[in-house]
């Protein structure tokens, strides 16, 4: 609690001195008048709240009170922008008020678990798009009224980074969300030399972005960049895969959050500079987790178009022959086992079988078994997606285990079930220098005493990797859609 | 550079270490209505776009503004009602509900 004080402290000290400095008598820093210190008041008891909301999403039990306290600092913040004495006419703000509430109800009350990588990315689209909106509103604005005297440098450096990185966050999360659902395709897009020509037209982006500064009214030059940003946020996320797509959704996150924060510095306003310093925290983090949980760094994700490499797969499964095990057998495996563990992979996103897995752990549990889900960061295509979904079908998130809380128990697991997850518990990982996924960090599932793995059928997985593990003599497969797999092993186990 | 510019990168700086120190102790657990919540606290460009809606700075400023609003708006109502719904399925197993109820958001 005491961290938590010292935590709220921080910004609100920030702000409180914020608020004195513009007290005292100075040439440009008159005393904040009544309407508008209550507006800068507003906007401090948001930050505080946005911080709290946050801050509660480290306790599961807490969570959900803590976001309601967040929207409460969001509402704050709309009254307090209400109140500003620049505004003029209402009509546009509450027409575009009410449509975007309209919009967005359904988007928050309706779209199913299942499509919320690509809800995520759709609505970073919505963010960025605002942002960049607004940095061009108040460039366009800026040139207009303030004649010959120019924009300030500092100003124009915030319009500037708040227009292209939103303008590369709003195509960039578009085909993001392309190819969440799946109308672009999943598999990188590589073309020759597009390194090389992704290099320069981020120069050339940056080029402009400098110029700006210095030259502020050179409208067209602003326009270029504007065109640059979308162009890049196109070409930035076209070469990854979407098994890489976890890293490029959070980094999305952290750039809708930074140009947020650049709008902050471009209109006078801590609280925007606040709250998009802690998204682009956020989304920045998650990144370096997932590429962590990946073994790959940064670069590599952005520029390595995994997905093309393939070749280099150092074994190949000829002579190798997995066995594949009927439902029944596996159900009376399952049926007497008494530690089992599930791994969820993409795949049970994919056949939206989650509630068939609880059902089928509800009846282990019955028997006196124990189960539980060991979930890898990068399971699926976005931080966390497989406890979403689980949590989703009734799973205890208590029984939801993270990588490093499960690894050492598996060598004393009777029954580990994989279900539609690949890469994250391919030993090749651990075992072999040449492959592509060398050194990432898996679930230990190949020391279980026996495995049982869901799969349509022997294809690689994203990666495009063969996979020892579907070789090993512990593992029997299971070939079929996980959900029409788990009904059969639900009722085989019900009869026995 | 000014006064107020400085103590903009101070709140800045400060912010972003508020914001590394409180997410690096989200369980993984929690990730994806992270992701959520901040993607609906990044709605608060609705401030910006509030003002520029609303300021009659020109036809364009207060087109560009009105779709911001918009966007942001979305941004905010959607936001808070999915990591709110997201989160009131995070439940323990000894405070589960008595009858389990059944595939209805899965099964769409």
């Amino acid at each position: 609690m005491s961290l938590l004080l010292f935590l709220a402290g921080l910004p609100t000290a920030a702000a409180a001195a914020y608020l004195l400095m513009s007290s005292p008598t100075g040439a440009s820093m008159d005393a904040l008048g009544g309407r508008e210190l209550m507006v800068q008041l507003t906007y401090l008891a948001s930050s505080v709240l946005f911080i709290l909301g946050l801050r509660s999403l480290t306790k599961p039990d807490q969570a959900r009170r803590g976001m309601q306290l967040a929207a409460l600092g969001m509402a704050f913040a709309i009254v307090g922008t209400l109140l500003n004495s620049g505004i003029l006419t209402y009509s546009w703000i509450i027409g575009g008020l009410i449509l975007g509430a309209v919009l967005g109800y359904p988007l928050g009350k309706f779209v199913p678990m299942t499509a919320m990588p690509q809800r995520i990315a759709f609505s970073h689209m919505f963010g960025a798009l605002a942002a960049t909106l607004v940095g061009v509103g108040e460039y366009y604005h800026s040139i207009q009224i303030e004649g010959a005297a120019g924009i300030e440098r500092f100003k124009m450096a915030a319009i500037g980074f708040e227009v292209l990185f939103g303008s590369l966050t709003v195509t960039g999360s578009f085909m993001a969300f392309g190819k969440l659902q799946e109308f672009i395709t999943g598999r990188p897009i590589t073309f020759k030399g597009q390194n090389f020509f992704n290099l320069l037209l981020f120069t050339a982006a940056i080029g402009c972005f400098v110029w700006m500064i210095f030259n502020p009214f050179d409208v067209r030059v602003f326009y270029v960049m504007l065109a640059a940003g979308f162009a890049i946020g196109v070409l930035m996320v076209l070469p990854i895969g979407g098994a890489d797509m976890p890293v490029v959704v959070s980094l999305l996150n952290s750039y809708a959050g930074l140009a947020a924060s650049a709008t902050g510095f471009a209109i006078d306003n801590n609280v925007l500079i606040i709250a998009g310093a802690l998204d682009g925290a956020s989304g920045f983090i998650l990144s370096i987790i997932m590429s962590k949980a990946m073994n790959r760094s940064f670069g590599n994700v952005l520029f390595g178009a995994f997905g093309s490499v393939v070749t280099s797969s150092g074994k190949t499964s000829e002579g190798l022959v997995a066995k594949s095990i009927s439902a029944e057998d596996a159900a009376v495996q399952l049926a007497y086992a008494g530690r089992v563990v599930f791994v969820p992979g993409y795949g049970m996103a994919v056949a939206q079988a989650q509630h068939q897995v609880r059902e089928l752990a509800e009846l282990i549990e019955k028997n006196g078994g124990e189960v539980k889900y060991a979930i890898h960061p990068v399971a699926g295509r976005m931080p966390g997606h497989m406890n979403v979904l689980l949590a989703e079908a009734n799973v205890p998130y208590d029984k939801m285990y993270d990588m490093e809380e499960i690894n050492d128990s598996f060598h004393e697991t009777d029954v580990v079930v994989v279900i539609g997850a690949n890469d994250v518990v391919n030993p090749a990982a651990k075992t072999d220098k040449s492959s592509p996924i060398y050194g990432m960090p898996i679930l230990n599932v190949s020391e279980a005493r026996n495995i049982i793995v869901l799969k349509r059928g022997m294809n690689p997985g994203f990666a495009g990797i063969e996979n020892e593990l579907f070789f090993d003599e512990k593992t029997n497969m299971l070939f079929g859609d996980a959900k029409t797999s788990l009904t059969k092993l639900v009722s085989e186990v019900k009869s026995l | 550079m000014t006064v107020t510019q400085i103590i903009q990168l101070y709140v800045f700086i400060l912010a972003g270490f508020v914001g590394y120190l409180v997410i690096t102790k989200v369980p993984p657990l929690l990730h994806t209505p992270l992701m959520a919540a901040t993607n609906a606290i990044s709605g608060i460009s609705l401030v910006g776009s509030i003002v520029l809606a609303g300021g009659q700075y020109g036809t364009v400023a207060t087109v560009l503004g009105f779709i911001a609003v918009v966007c942001a708006m979305t941004n905010v109502v959607g936001g808070f009602i999915i990591t709110d719904r997201m989160l009131s399925m995070f439940k323990r197993a000894d405070s589960k509900p008595t009858a389990p109820q059944d595939t209805t958001g899965g099964a769409s």
